[in-house]
């Protein structure tokens, strides 16, 4: 059997105009990569600016453990007070760690 | 009161109004999100295209002084509505400001819904209105958005949310198609005119029951907004209606083409301008805005704004 690493896969839901902002923001803080998906869904915030021009984004991206906590703690800062945004990480095990790990 | 009803009696003002009766009863109708994108560049281009044919055959002199009073427009009405919204309304800086810019802009729909309405009173309209529609679009937005600048209280970004107003979908493909139309004048524009002028309001119907789906959604925060803003979002559109109505027939245009540009100056944005304010006035509660424009404004000037200032051009010109 393969050889599977262990990392963090950092999930990000948000506002889609934060789309640009969030693929620069993970970028810059490491990640090799990132899976974009749009999604529907409902939280603590009623009213949303897009919910009539779309859905959400979720935004999906492997990496170390270093990098998802600086990540975290970046979109903590910039858009937890203003904009629907969640964050989450969980453990996922990989093969061909090189692909994310540069 | 013969306009007011006969206004509302079209296909283009009833799908709206199936969009808000399906969200009322929890119908599951939805437009499908590509098919929504999808008609909204079709309209867009539509309009600057037929646009566009106008502006190639009006001499240039005939748009200096539209052009002037719409961009002038454009100026004024994010001012007024900013400083009803503080002190009639008692909406802090942030969000008086992002309504502000809501109604410096221009609701496409509603200049769309004027031009059917006076056209089928058999009133002639200049073609080149297009045009200006993409004048008041931008100028308004970027003076609201400076007022939440100087009060420092725009943290978001700038740079950003200008970029969004001027390259946003909306004004490339009216730019985009004006140019195309200007280019090429009326006669080259004759093999897409099939496609482009015979199914527009066909098109404009489905686009109306979308927007009538949103509006019914806004329509329940209406009461939660409260009274005073309800009656801000009746009165905002009148008086920068007449505003528009008045500054349109003494910029020369027919009285047609003032009651369009009178409803061009009362109508509030809901395409170009939320996403702009959402990435400069991230504070700002869209509670406020949208349900102003979309909720408020927006069926206000379908139902009554339209014929109002179809029927105080008529009077206007008279007097000038």
């Amino acid at each position: 059997m393969a050889l599977r690493i262990p990392l963090r896969k950092v999930t990000i839901i948000a506002e889609r105009v934060l789309r640009d902002d969030l693929i620069t923001l993970i970028k810059e803080r490491g990640a090799s990569g990132w899976t974009l998906t749009m999604v529907e869904g409902e939280g603590s915030r009623g009213i949303r600016a897009s919910e009539w021009e779309g859905r959400n984004i979720q935004i999906d991206t492997l990496v170390s453990s270093e990098v998802a906590e600086t990540i975290m703690d970046e979109v903590g800062r910039r858009y937890f007070k203003d904009w629907s945004v969640i964050v989450y990480v969980a453990d996922v095990e990989v093969l061909r760690k090189d692909k994310y790990i540069g | 009161m013969n306009a007011l009803t006969d206004n509302l009696i079209s296909p283009v003002v009833l799908c709206f109004v199936l969009g808000i009766a399906a969200r009322w009863i929890k119908s599951d109708l939805a437009v499908p999100e590509p098919l929504y994108q999808g008609l909204s560049i079709y309209l867009l281009l539509a309009i600057g295209l037929k646009g566009g044919s106008a502006l190639a055959v009006t001499p240039g002199g005939d748009l200096i002084l539209p052009g002037a009073v719409t961009l002038a427009l454009g100026i004024i009405t994010p001012v007024s509505a900013f400083f009803l919204m503080r002190r009639c309304g008692r909406l802090g800086v942030e969000d008086a400001a992002a309504v502000a810019a809501h109604y410096g802009s221009v609701s496409v729909v509603t200049f769309l819904a004027a031009v059917e309405a006076v056209k089928r009173t058999g009133v002639e309209l200049e073609g080149f209105l297009p045009a200006l529609v993409a004048v008041l679009e931008v100028p308004g937005i970027i003076v609201a958005l400076l007022f939440a600048n100087q009060a420092g209280t725009g943290k978001g970004s700038w740079k950003k949310a200008l970029h969004e107003v001027v390259t946003g979908k909306s004004i490339v493909l009216l730019l985009g198609g004006l140019l195309i139309g200007w280019a090429c004048g009326p006669q080259k524009l004759e093999d897409v005119q099939p496609f482009f002028a015979t199914a527009f309001k066909g098109a404009l119907c489905i686009f109306m029951i979308e927007l009538g789906l949103a509006a019914g959604k806004r329509l329940r925060d209406a009461g939660r907004a409260g009274l005073r803003l309800l009656i801000l979002g009746c009165i905002i559109p009148v008086l920068h209606g007449v505003l528009g109505v008045s500054a349109g027939l003494l910029a020369g245009l027919s009285p047609g083409g003032a009651a369009v540009l009178g409803a061009m100056a009362g109508s509030a944005s809901y395409i170009a301008a939320p996403a702009a304010v959402r990435v400069a006035l991230p504070g700002a509660n869209p509670a406020y805005y949208l349900t102003l424009a979309l909720g408020i404004t927006f069926p206000f000037n379908l139902a009554f704004g339209i014929p109002l200032f179809q029927t105080l051009a008529n009077h206007f010109s008279l007097w000038l």
